[in-house]
């Protein structure tokens, strides 16, 4: 309520309310996203029959419906990336290591951060419209009236959906780049054979690339679906706040997915 | 033997639903028994949903203890109720049916939740509350697609889906047309005396509504809600007219001119 009073002519007063807004924002996604675990594990198995075909519908949501976009991204990033790359490095005979950098650049970074930005501008912002919209219309005490819990209900399937979603979407990115790219150089003549080209990436990748793209796939899909529900779900709205509530949990996405990306990066430089 | 007490409250103070640190209504003492019909009556912003809403168990009281199917609800709130929950029906005077669900998925959704069971597995019990509630054409519709009137008898049919043993209705007649009041007074009247539906058990019934008119000869018993006070009147309905006199009353001088102007206005041309 205090955030909301008028804004004093002073530039500290702006800086220590966006300040304390931040901080409420943390502490309400922390409490937000411990609340969905402790419901996952909780109620694990729970209305299984209501719960896994919500999982199922949200899988093909965040996942299925979303590959015809997330293959023609592919592609354009195979001509972008790949494509230049391969053509730059074969000019300056520097080849050896183009396995290097590809799955540097396309598995490491570019695959999963830009698949979660599709799912992120698809399928996030409809799920703050449309958990906004039905906490606004009284659809969320309906829901605690029939003794069904909401975050149960609406969140978990959220969730796990998402995070597998943008998991499968990840691989199917990376494969599409790497094919497309390859593509590309071939369309410019670029002496490189199939064969060595597949050498240089199965000899740049290590287990820990495989893991840690598991992991932070499906974590980008976790935190996009707990911040877009946490906006959508976790406090009172009114019809006409849910346009905020989009443009703030979007903006939030964003920076918790390059954030987590950041860390990702610290493990390898440590690993 | 006296019948089971339903719900009770001692000195209760009922909090705004929009804002639970604000009080609505002060003092209410009032209990109801197993079997018993009640209707709440009220003007527009007297409180009676903010009343309904903590009776449902979905706001915590202020002040005071209410002790609803034999559960203290200051102290047990929330997941500490839901086997009690399971027992208590409620049904919004605007429906909040789940909007990307059908009517007949929304209808049988408490069932599969808290039974588990496939859609399949729902279906009889469905088809019988849609026949019930005479809205079995609307089964495949959205509930964008079909009127607020049909809105509010699948709501009803949502809150039987768990055979509850007492039902809480916010304002059932508002804005309904003679038709739909008849069915809805009728409908209540045979879950109060024990439906084929629920298995002939009757159904405590507690309705709120802004006038006492329709009311009159359904058998419930009558309270009134005015100025934040809780007023039981009995087996008698008050006069709606006499009500309005006490709030013309009630007014200040300039108010009730303004309240006779907009009646003269507001009155048939003859």
């Amino acid at each position: 309520m205090l955030l909301r009073a008028p804004l004093p002519p002073s530039y500290v007063n702006f800086v220590g309310r966006k300040l304390l807004r931040f901080i409420l924002t943390v502490q309400g996604l922390g409490a937000f996203a411990l609340i969905t675990l402790g419901v996952m594990v909780t109620k694990f198995g729970a209305a299984s029959r209501v719960i896994h075909p919500l999982v199922r519908a949200h899988l093909s949501r965040s996942g299925v419906r979303l590959l015809p976009m997330t293959l023609f991204v592919s592609f354009a990033l195979g001509l972008v990336v790949i494509g230049q790359t391969v053509s730059l490095s074969s000019r300056v005979n520097a080849t050896q290591f183009l396995g290097m950098v590809i799955v540097t650049v396309v598995v490491r970074e570019l695959g999963p951060l830009l698949t979660a930005l599709i799912v992120l501008s698809r399928t996030g912002t409809a799920n703050v419209i449309e958990l906004g919209t039905a906490r606004a219309l009284g659809e969320v005490e309906a829901l605690e009236a029939l003794g069904i819990d909401p975050v149960h209900y609406l969140v978990v399937p959220r969730v796990i959906g998402m995070a597998l979603g943008i998991f499968s979407l990840t691989v199917y990115l990376i494969l599409g780049a790497l094919l497309s790219g390859y593509l590309w150089a071939f369309l410019q003549d670029v002496p490189l054979r199939p064969g060595d080209y597949v050498a240089q990436l199965a000899g740049s990748l290590r287990v820990l690339d495989f893991v840690t793209l598991a992991l932070k796939s499906s974590l980008f899909g976790a935190i996009i679906a707990t911040v877009t529900c946490y906006h959508g779900l976790a406090q009172p709205l009114r019809i006409d706040e849910v346009s905020g509530a989009t443009i703030r949990a979007v903006g939030q996405s964003v920076i918790l997915c390059v954030l987590l990306d950041a860390v990702f990066i610290v493990l390898y430089l440590v690993v | 033997m006296s019948a089971e007490v339903i719900f009770e409250l001692r000195d209760v103070t009922v909090p705004s639903r929009r804002d639970s640190e604000t009080a609505t209504i002060a003092g209410v003492n009032w209990s109801a028994r197993a079997g018993e019909f009640w209707v709440i009556g009220g003007l527009q912003g007297a409180g009676k949903s903010d009343l309904m809403f903590m009776l449902a168990g979905l706001t915590k009281p202020l002040a005071g203890s209410y002790t609803l199917l034999g559960q203290n609800m200051g102290e047990h709130f929330g997941d500490e109720f839901l086997p009690n929950r399971l027992r208590v029906g409620m049904v919004f005077d605007d429906a909040r049916l789940l909007n990307h669900l059908t009517v007949a998925e929304n209808v049988s959704l408490p069932a599969r939740y808290h039974h588990n069971l496939h859609a399949e597995e729902a279906d009889a019990w469905t088809a019988a509350l849609l026949k019930a509630t005479d809205i079995v054409e609307f089964a495949g519709n959205t509930p964008g697609m079909i009127g607020r009137h049909w809105r509010r008898r699948a709501a009803l049919a949502r809150a039987l889906a768990l055979r509850p043993e007492v039902l809480f209705l916010e304002n059932p007649l508002r804005g309904l047309d003679a038709r739909h009041t008849v069915w809805w007074i009728s409908f209540l009247q045979r879950l109060w005396r024990g439906h084929d539906l629920l298995r002939g058990k009757p159904v405590t019934v507690v309705a709120s509504t802004d006038e006492f008119r329709p009311w009159r000869t359904s058998g419930a018993q009558f309270a009134t809600l005015h100025e934040q006070k809780f007023e039981v009147m009995g087996d008698v309905a008050p006069e709606d007219d006499v009500r309005m006199a006490r709030v013309v009353a009630a007014a200040e001088p300039s108010d009730t001119e303004e309240l006779l102007r907009r009646g003269e206005n507001a009155a048939p041309n003859r």
